[in-house]
C-alpha cells in the first residue's frame, strides 16, 4: 500500500497552481485534505502522474458569509467550516462527516469534487442549488515547483519561481459572483450549479486543468428549516442512505416548499421536490406515506456488502419523512 | 511489610511507554534495511503458466526477485503442518511461494527486494504473471458439494472428519436419546467469517552477520519461529535468535508460524548479506494472513418437560480456507467446548473441515468457542421458547453442580487430554449475572429485549512454560519468560507475582518476554495461557530464588532460614527487622568474585573475609548467582467460565440495533490483577460485538474479498461498543499453585449468542445467523 510514482508540485500561489494544473492537464490530480485521494493512491486505485498540492495556498482557506449565502474556499477544512457555523444545513451535515481527525484535514470543496454518491456535502450543495467555482488558465506552462515524493527537488528551480506571464504574484482580487478567493488576472472562471456539477459516482464536471476554488451554499430564506438524517453502519461511516431536507413554510406555517437530496441511493445526490405532495398542508397533516413514496420512486439504490437495495429503498423513505418533519419543525421555530 | 500486590489493580506498567509512542514495534526497527514486497495472486484459484520479470528489471533500486524456482529445496518445501491429528487425513499447507497453483487471492507468488517499499511495490506492479484461472470453490455448501476441488488430491474437499460421542448415563447414544426424549427440535445455524485484525499486522526483520542470524518477528511465539527458521535454513539452533519486539495485538493470527515471510525474509537476508524487512500492510493482512469463525451447524436436540437436555447431536461444516497449517484445532474446540457449563445426557458431534479457495482458517481469539457457544445457547433459548419457560431456568436445570467437580465431560480436548473441568460454580454465577442485569425485573417491550449466554473456556493448555528470575547486586529483579506479549499486561502481572513472592517493591522488577536470547524454552501466547503457564512458572522460579536468598542470608545473619522473611527488599528475622541484610548484598554473596568493579562487588572478592576458607566458594550442587528457573507443566487445562447478559433496542423503522446494557460475570480463578482482567474482558466484548453486529468477510463467488479494508470490514469503533459492567467470581483452580485460570479470550466467546438471544426477545423472530446487520434484520422482519 504505497503509491505508484508521481511528480509532486507544491505551488506557492494560486496563479502557479493553475498554471501547473494547466500544464499537467488530465495527468494531474489536486491534493487538498487528502482524506480520499491518499488512500486511493496507496491502494493504487488512482495513479496520477502529477500531484498538485494546494495546501500552501492559504488564500483558499476562507469561509465568507454574506446575505446571499456561504462561500467556502478550497482549503477550508470541515472542522473550520463546522466551527464557524456558517450555514445551518452545512453544520448539520458536517456533524455526520467521518470523525474529528478526518474533519481536521478533509476539505468541504474536496469532498464535493470527490463526488462520492454516499457523501453528505454533495447532497447539501444539491438540495440548496449551490454551485462550485472552477478556475483555470489556458496554455501549457512549465511547472516551476517539481518535487519528488521523497522531498528532493527535481529541477532545482526555487519554489514559487518566476511566473511566465509576469503577473503580480498575489494577484488582483476579483469580486464577481460573490467570489471570496482572489483570482489572478486572466483566470478563466465558471460557476457550475450543483445539478450539473455531479455527473456520476466519483465524477464531477471539473475538467482537467481546472481547480475548484470555492463552493457557494445559498442562504435559506425566512421560515425555512433544514435537517439531515442518515443511517450509517458505524458512527461516522458513509451512510447506507441519507436524506437532507429544506422546508419553507408560508405565513400560516403550512408547507410552502419542500425539497430533499438523497445520498447512497443513486449515482449522484438525488434531489426530489416534494412541495406538490405536501399540498400546502401543515406538517402534521401531510400525507407522509405519499411523500416517502414520491422520494422512493425517484431513487434506484444498489446493493452492496452492507445493505440490500430493498432496505436502502425503505430507508430513504423513512429518512425523508424524518428529515422533512424535522426541517418543518425547525422552520416553525 | 511489602504491600500486597497479587490480586490488586496495579496500574499497567507498560502503558506509559506504549501510550506515549515509545513502543518499539517491528516497523520501528531496521530503518536501514532493504524492503521486501510480494506479488500476490489476484485469483482465488489458478494455475501459474508463466512469470515474466523482465518488464520490472529496469526499476532503479531493485535488488532481487525470487520465485519458487529460485528457492533451495529445503526452503521451497511446503510449510510445516504444525499440529497433526489422526482425523486430519488430508492436511495441506502452502509453499512459501506458490509453486504451480494458487489457491486463494493473496497467496504469495513472487518475492521482491528493493531499496525501499515504494520501489518494491513498483517492481511488483511490473511483474507479469500469466495465470490460467481455475474454478474457485467458495462457501461451505459449494465446498461440501465437492464438484470442484481446491486440492486435486483431496476428494470432496474434506481435509478432516471427526466424530466424538458421549453416551448417556444409561448407555444411550445421542440419536437414541433424542428419539426417546419427550420433545425434540432440529435447526440450522450459520456463523460467518471474521478475523483477528490486530492493529499491527505481521512483519519480519532479519540480520545475518555471516555466522549468526537475528530475526525480529511480530509473532506470538518467538521460540517456535526460531526452531522453524533453523530447520528451514539448516542452521544450528544456537546461531539463530528470534525476538518479538513490542507487538501491536495478535488475537491468534500471530501464533501461526512459520509464515512464508518468516522463512523467506531471513533466507534472502543471508543470501544477499543485507538486512531485510517486510512489513505487512492492511490489504495483505486481509487477504494473506488468516481468518476464522465460518461454520454451518445442523442441530438436533431432545429434552424433557423441564428443558433438561437428554440428547444432542450436532453436525458441523467448518470452512478451513485453502490450507490447514494449524491443524483442526478450531473445529475440535468448537466440538468440545460446545457443552459449556452443562451436563448433557448424550452428545454426538461430527465435523467436516472442508477446503475453500479463501484465506486459511486458524484460531482467532475464542478459537472455535464462539461458534460452539452460539450453538449451545441458541439451543437453550429454543428449548425455553418451545416450553414457554424462562431462558435462565432451562439453563439452570442443565448446569453441572458445584459439588460435581472435577467434572469429566468424557471427551478429548484440544490438548489431547481428557475434557475434565477443574472447578466452578455455575448456579451462583447465574444468580450474579441475573442480579447485575436485573433479569427478573426486566419488562420486555416491542423493540427491547434481554439476552443471556453462558460458556466454559478451557484455558492454560500445556505443554509447559518456564520462567527465569535473577536478582542482581543492585537489588533489581529481572524476570524473563519465553512466551510473548501483545499488549496484554504481562509486564505488570508477572512483576506483581515476582514482587509478591520475593518481597521486593514492584518498581525493582523488570520483565522481558519473547526474546530467545533471554529464555529459549517456550511454547507461545495463545489459548488464554500466559498467566496460568508463565505466571506459575515465574512463581516457581521465585520460590527457588527466595529459598536460596534465605539460605545465604541465614549464613550471613547467623539465623535459621526458617525464621527469615523478606520485605521491601530486605531479608530479616521475622518480627525483628533490625537484623537484616538487603537482597542486593545477598546477590553479591551468592556470586564469589575475584575481581571487584564497585563497592558492592568488592564484598564478594576473595580477600573480603566474607567466605569460609574451609569450603569451596561455590558449594557442591550450588550455582553462582542469585537466580532460579522454574517450569510449569500442567496435567491438563484449567476451565474458566463466564455468563454475559445484554439489553438491546431495535428501531422499528430503520432496524438499527443498539446494545444499551452489557454485563459480564466472569470466573478465571484467582485474580492476579482485576483491572487487567477487566481490560481483557472489555477488549474481548468489543471483538464479540464486532462478530455479532458488524464483521464479516464478504467473498464473492469468484473468491474475491469484497471488503478487504477497514472502510468496508466494519470493526466496531468505541462508539459502537457499549459500556461493560463486570462482576467477578473466584473459584480457584486446584491444578496450579496460584489457583488461576486464563482470561484472555473470555470476553469474546458468548457475545454473538447473547446478542442473538436479546434480539430474538426484542423482535420475536428467531435469530439463527450471525452477524446480523440492520439490512438483514429488516429482511427477517419481512421487509
Amino acid at each position: 500500500m504505497k503509491p505508484p510514482p508521481f511528480e509532486y508540485h507544491g505551488p506557492r500561489d494560486l496563479g502557479e497552481a493553475l498554471e501547473t494544473l494547466a500544464a499537467v492537464g488530465a495527468h494531474g490530480k489536486v491534493l487538498a485534505g487528502g482524506q480520499s485521494l491518499i488512500p486511493m493512491l496507496n491502494m493504487r486505485l488512482a495513479a496520477p502522474a502529477h500531484l498538485v498540492d494546494i495546501n500552501r495556498l492559504a488564500a483558499l482557506a476562507v469561509v465568507r458569509e454574506t446575505p446571499a449565502g456561504v462561500t467556502v474556499g478550497a482549503l477550508a477544512r470541515h472542522s473550520e467550516v463546522a466551527r464557524c457555523g456558517a450555514h445551518p444545513l452545512l453544520a448539520q451535515a458536517l456533524r455526520l462527516v467521518a470523525h474529528p481527525v478526518i474533519r481536521n484535514r478533509g476539505t468541504v470543496v474536496g469532498s464535493l469534487v470527490h463526488a462520492d454518491p454516499a457523501a453528505e456535502l454533495p447532497a447539501v450543495l444539491a438540495v440548496l442549488d449551490g454551485s462550485v467555482r472552477l478556475a483555470s488558465v489556458g496554455g501549457d506552462g512549465v511547472p516551476t515547483d517539481s518535487v519528488r515524493r521523497d522531498g528532493v527537488q527535481k529541477d532545482g528551480v526555487p519554489r514559487g519561481g518566476v511566473r511566465r506571464d509576469g503577473v503580480q504574484r498575489d494577484g488582483v482580487p476579483r469580486d464577481g459572483g460573490g467570489g471570496v478567493v482572489a483570482l489572478p488576472a486572466g483566470t478563466a472562471v465558471r460557476d457550475v450549479p450543483a445539478r450539473e456539477f455531479f455527473t456520476g459516482p466519483m465524477e464531477s464536471a471539473a475538467r482537467p486543468g481546472e481547480l475548484a476554488v470555492s463552493a457557494h451554499f445559498p442562504a435559506l430564506g425566512a421560515r425555512t428549516g433544514t435537517a439531515f438524517r442518515e443511517v450509517a453502519r458505524r458512527h461516522g461511516d458513509y451512510a447506507l442512505a441519507g436524506v437532507c431536507a429544506v422546508v419553507r413554510l408560508d405565513e400560516d406555517l403550512h408547507i410552502d416548499a419542500a425539497r430533499v437530496a438523497c445520498i447512497g441511493v443513486g449515482p449522484v445526490p438525488v434531489v426530489v421536490d416534494v412541495s406538490g405532495v405536501c399540498e400546502r398542508r401543515p406538517a402534521v397533516s401531510v400525507d407522509w406515506p405519499a411523500v416517502a413514496a414520491a422520494v422512493r420512486e425517484r431513487t434506484d439504490p444498489e446493493g452492496d456488502v452492507h445493505a440490500s437495495p430493498v432496505y436502502r429503498l425503505h430507508l430513504v423513505g423513512v429518512l425523508a419523512e424524518q428529515a422533512l418533519r424535522e426541517a418543518a419543525r425547525e422552520a416553525a421555530a | 511489610m511489602t504491600t500486597k500486590l497479587f490480586g490488586e489493580p496495579v496500574q499497567r506498567r507498560e502503558d506509559p511507554r506504549l501510550l506515549a509512542g515509545h513502543g518499539r514495534y517491528l516497523d520501528d526497527l531496521g530503518s536501514g534495511a532493504l524492503a521486501v514486497a510480494f506479488v500476490r495472486s489476484p485469483h482465488a484459484h489458478a494455475r501459474i503458466r508463466d512469470i515474466d520479470v523482465a518488464p520490472a528489471l529496469d526499476v532503479d533500486g531493485l535488488v532481487a526477485i525470487y520465485t519458487w524456482e529460485d528457492l533451495p529445496e529445503r526452503v521451497g518445501r511446503p510449510l510445516p503442518l504444525l499440529i497433526p491429528h489422526p482425523a486430519l487425513t488430508h492436511g495441506r499447507t502452502a509453499y512459501p511461494l506458490a509453486r504451480d497453483v494458487v489457491r486463494h487471492v493473496g497467496e504469495p507468488v513472487v518475492m521482491v527486494v528493493a531499496t525501499d517499499r515504494y520501489l518494491a511495490e513498483d517492481v511488483c506492479a511490473l511483474i507479469e504473471v500469466d495465470y490460467e484461472p481455475l474454478k474457485a470453490v467458495v462457501g461451505l455448501e459449494e465446498a461440501a458439494h465437492g464438484a470442484a476441488l481446491v486440492h486435486d488430491d483431496v476428494p470432496g474437499n474434506v481435509g478432516a472428519h471427526l466424530v466424538q460421542e458421549v453416551l448417556s448415563a444409561a448407555g444411550r447414544g445421542a440419536a437414541e436419546a433424542i428419539e426417546a426424549a419427550p420433545h425434540t427440535l432440529a435447526f440450522r445455524l450459520d456463523i460467518e467469517r471474521s478475523a483477528s485484525t490486530p492493529l499491527e499486522g505481521r512483519g519480519v526483520y532479519a540480520r545475518w552477520d555471516g555466522t549468526d542470524l537475528r530475526v525480529y518477528s511480530s509473532t506470538q511465539t518467538s521460540t517456535s519461529v526460531r526452531m522453524a527458521i533453523a530447520a528451514a535454513l539448516g542452521l544450528p539452533l544456537p546461531h539463530v535468535e528470534v525476538i518479538a519486539p513490542d507487538v501491536g495485538g495478535g488475537f491468534g493470527v500471530k501464533i501461526v508460524h512459520p509464515w512464508p515471510e518468516e522463512i523467506l525474509v531471513p533466507w534472502a537476508a543471508m543470501l544477499l548479506g543485507r538486512e531485510l524487512k517486510w512489513t505487512e500492510d492492511r490489504r495483505e493482512h486481509f487477504i494473506a494472513a488468516a481468518h476464522e469463525r465460518g461454520q454451518v451447524q445442523h442441530v438436533r436436540v431432545g429434552f424433557d418437560d423441564d428443558g433438561r437436555v437428554l440428547g444432542l447431536d450436532v453436525t458441523i461444516l467448518h470452512d478451513h480456507g485453502a490450507y490447514t497449517p494449524y491443524g483442526i484445532i478450531v473445529p475440535i474446540i468448537t466440538a468440545t467446548q460446545l457443552l459449556g457449563p452443562y451436563r448433557i445426557g448424550a452428545y454426538r458431534v461430527e465435523f467436516s473441515a472442508v477446503y475453500t479457495n479463501t484465506v486459511q482458517v486458524t484460531p482467532y481469539r475464542g478459537a472455535g468457542r464462539p461458534q460452539g457457544v452460539f450453538c449451545m445457547e441458541r439451543t437453550m433459548d429454543k428449548i425455553a421458547r418451545y416450553l414457554g419457560k424462562d431462558r435462565t431456568q432451562v439453563r439452570e436445570v442443565n448446569f453441572i453442580q458445584p459439588d460435581e467437580f472435577p467434572y469429566d465431560q468424557g471427551m478429548i480436548f484440544q490438548d489431547g487430554r481428557p475434557l475434565i473441568y477443574d472447578s466452578g460454580d455455575y448456579p451462583r454465577m447465574l444468580r450474579m449475572v441475573k442480579e447485575l442485569i436485573g433479569w427478573d425485573d426486566f419488562r420486555p417491550a416491542p423493540g427491547r429485549g434481554i439476552g443471556i449466554g453462558c460458556y466454559v473456556e478451557g484455558t492454560g493448555v500445556g505443554p509447559y512454560e518456564g520462567g527465569h528470575v535473577q536478582i542482581t547486586s543492585d537489588g533489581r529483579v529481572h524476570v524473563s519468560t519465553g512466551l510473548t506479549s501483545q499488549g496484554q499486561g504481562h509486564e505488570t502481572v508477572f512483576a506483581q507475582i515476582a514482587a509478591d513472592r520475593l518481597g521486593v517493591p514492584i518498581e525493582r522488577v523488570s520483565v522481558v518476554t519473547g526474546d530467545t536470547r533471554r529464555f529459549g524454552y517456550a511454547v507461545g501466547t495463545f489459548a488464554s495461557r500466559a498467566a496460568v503457564m508463565s505466571g506459575n512458572a515465574i512463581a516457581l522460579a521465585c520460590a527457588k530464588v527466595r529459598e536460596k536468598a534465605l539460605r545465604i542470608a541465614g549464613d550471613a545473619l547467623e539465623a535459621d532460614p526458617a525464621d527469615l522473611t523478606i520485605s521491601e527488599g530486605l531479608v530479616h528475622v521475622a518480627g525483628s527487622p533490625s537484623a537484616s541484610i538487603p537482597l542486593s548484598t545477598v546477590a553479591v554473596l551468592a556470586n564469589p568474585l575475584r575481581y571487584a568493579f564497585d563497592e558492592e562487588t568488592a564484598k564478594a572478592t576473595q580477600f573480603a573475609g566474607t567466605a569460609s576458607p574451609d569450603r569451596p566458594p561455590v558449594a557442591e550442587g550450588e550455582e553462582p548467582g542469585l537466580e532460579g528457573r522454574g517450569y510449569y507443566s500442567p496435567i491438563r487445562s484449567t476451565f474458566a467460565a463466564g455468563m454475559h447478559a445484554a439489553i438491546v433496542e431495535t428501531d422499528p423503522l430503520t432496524a438499527e440495533i443498539k446494545v444499551v446494557r452489557y454485563v459480564v460475570v466472569h470466573d478465571c480463578g484467582k485474580l492476579i490483577n482485576p483491572m487487567i482482567v477487566e481490560g481483557q474482558i472489555h477488549g474481548g466484548v468489543a471483538q464479540g460485538i464486532g462478530g455479532a453486529l458488524y464483521e464479516r468477510m464478504a467473498y464473492d463467488a469468484d473468491g474475491q474479498l469484497q471488503n478487504a479494508s477497514f472502510m468496508d470490514f466494519l470493526m466496531p469503533y468505541a462508539t459502537e461498543v457499549p459500556r461493560i459492567e463486570t462482576g467477578h467470581l473466584e473459584t480457584p483452580s486446584p491444578l496450579n499453585p496460584l489457583g488461576i485460570k486464563g482470561a484472555g479470550e473470555a470476553g469474546v466467546i458468548p457475545v454473538s449468542a447473547v446478542i442473538a438471544s436479546a434480539l430474538e426477545d426484542a423482535e420475536g423472530i428467531e435469530i439463527d445467523r450471525m452477524p446480523i446487520s440492520p439490512s438483514e434484520l429488516f429482511d427477517l422482519r419481512g421487509g
